[in-house]
């Protein structure tokens, strides 16, 4: 165990920080990449032109700078809001706030097309037999067809969340005192670089390692009754 | 209006399904060409034709899988309300009405289309508590009832994908019957299943047949249409080209085109 001058209930409370960001950030992306999947295969033309719009532009524009654009962004746009009312001081929102909503867009964008094919690929069949069953559009919406969607869809949602916990680091820019932003400070006030950035790296990879099991264990539960037929 | 559809069906007012001048267009292509099928409570009608002949696409037409360009249909003398849209083809008026009719009508798939997230059990009680809100109970109950009648009480708790073609066919049946259904719709139910599965699902929808139940059933199971049906179609090129008794057609076909088709398959 390395020495870490005393800074290891820093780094938790970092740690604890980038986990909530990132759960965060996937509830907002998950809502996202389904409403953007819907609008994609919309029969309205314009909901069609948002969503794509909407991936190219998320997937064209690097991440640190969907995170900056959002957190300075919405600070202009909620004092120009502000104004009308007689407000007139500054506005900041909360750099937690921000990364979730720059975050879970990023996540949001990638899953749209990750829910987009899953979809796609469940076959007609099974939702014709729930409407000849007289079930509601709901009904089926919410029992037969995203129940499989989300099985084929689990695999790209999964790597996409593993993304998505390393770009965490990318908030600290916005001075949210997550994992890197912790390490930062103990680096400034021990000059230690090394021993902190490995300690950073080596918690970060302890998440992915522990996100990785969870993501086998949700597959394999989604599958349940697809595969080989066993002895029981 | 709905007297004026009552009145105009007044014939097949005790009718449990009552069908008039179906069309049916893809794009330029005019698949269904007039059809007409009155059904009354214990008919089993099977309607033959040979590939691309529209019969699968009537049955579609009934339940609204597919709409129809055009015609009328009456469930036990109620009709589905549709209007034309911009393209003069029907829409259905009543999302509500419509979701309530299919409820009474059930249909069998050639391919199954069980729930594969769902075990055998669950995809019986489905339906009955979405749509009907059955007490969770109940809905086993009966559900276990039914597989008993189909001989798979012992695999309630599969999952489909470890069943054979032959048992998720017999499953899909009792998860059809869950609903009670007036009217059955099948659609050619045993074309997907190896030779030597077929006869355990033909063997449960003559059951069902002896038991009076109304059915539709599209098949290229000759022997089965001929023993087990009240009544015979034979569609070509998407109208009725000839109609009656399975004993007259196959004994007596009296167009050209029948007694080709049934050569064909009965050699």
């Amino acid at each position: 165990m390395p020495d870490l001058s005393g800074f290891e209930g820093q780094l938790a409370l970092g740690l604890w920080m980038t986990v909530r960001l990132a759960l965060s950030s996937l509830v907002i992306g998950l809502v996202l990449g389904l409403a953007g999947a819907a609008a994609m295969s919309a029969p309205v033309a314009p909901l069609r032109w948002i969503a794509h719009a909407y991936t190219t532009i998320i997937r064209g524009i690097p991440e640190l700078l969907v995170v900056l654009l959002i957190y300075f962004g919405a600070s202009v746009a909620l004092m120009k809001l502000a104004a009308p009312f007689g407000y007139t001081g500054y506005i900041e929102l909360s750099p937690f706030i921000a990364g979730s909503v720059a975050l879970g867009l990023t996540f949001g964008g990638y899953a749209s097309e990750v829910f987009r094919g899953a979809f796609q690929a469940v076959p007609p069949g099974q939702a014709e037999a729930a409407v000849a069953l007289g079930m509601s559009r709901t009904h089926i919406f919410f029992r037969i067809t995203l129940p499989q969607a989300w099985r084929l869809a689990l695999p790209g949602l999964g790597n996409l969340f593993l993304v998505l916990m390393k770009d965490t680091a990318l908030v600290s820019v916005i001075g949210l005192e997550e994992l890197m932003r912790k390490t930062q400070f103990a680096v400034g006030a021990t000059k230690e670089p090394f021993t902190f950035y490995l300690a950073a790296a080596l918690i970060y990879l302890g998440l992915t390692i522990v996100s990785m099991g969870l993501l086998a264990w949700m597959e394999k539960r989604a599958n349940r009754g697809l595969g080989r037929a066993t002895a029981s | 209006m709905e007297a004026e559809a009552d009145a105009a069906s007044a014939g097949a007012a005790d009718a449990v399904l009552a069908v008039e001048d179906i069309h049916k267009h893809f794009g330029r292509i005019e698949v269904l060409r007039g059809i007409s099928l009155t059904a009354h409570t214990g008919d089993v009608i099977a309607i033959l034709g040979s590939s691309g002949s529209g019969k699968s696409t009537f049955l579609r037409c009934l339940n609204f899988l597919e709409t129809p360009t055009a015609g009328r249909i009456h469930l036990h003398g109620e009709e589905i309300r549709t209007r034309a849209d911009r393209a003069g083809a029907l829409r259905p008026t009543s999302h509500r009405q419509l979701t309530r009719l299919r409820a009474r009508v059930g249909m069998v798939f050639q391919q199954f289309n069980l729930w594969p997230h769902m075990t055998v059990l669950a995809n019986l009680v489905e339906a009955p508590r979405r749509v009907r809100g059955m007490p969770r109970a109940e809905a086993v109950e009966k559900a276990e009832a039914l597989l008993e009648k189909v001989g798979l009480a012992d695999r309630r708790h599969y999952y489909p994908a470890h069943l054979s073609g032959g048992q998720q066919q017999r499953a899909a049946i009792a998860r059809t019957l869950a609903m009670d259904p007036e009217l059955i719709l099948f659609d050619e139910p045993t074309s997907a299943l190896d030779p030597e599965l077929v006869g355990e699902v033909l063997t449960v929808m003559e059951s069902l047949a002896a038991e009076g139940r109304t059915m539709l059933i599209v098949t290229h199971e000759m022997a089965f249409a001929r023993d087990v049906s009240t009544r015979t179609l034979f569609l070509h090129d998407g109208r009725v080209e000839e109609e009656g008794p399975p004993d007259d057609l196959f004994s007596n076909p009296r167009s050209e085109r029948l007694r080709k088709f049934l050569s064909r398959l009965l050699t």
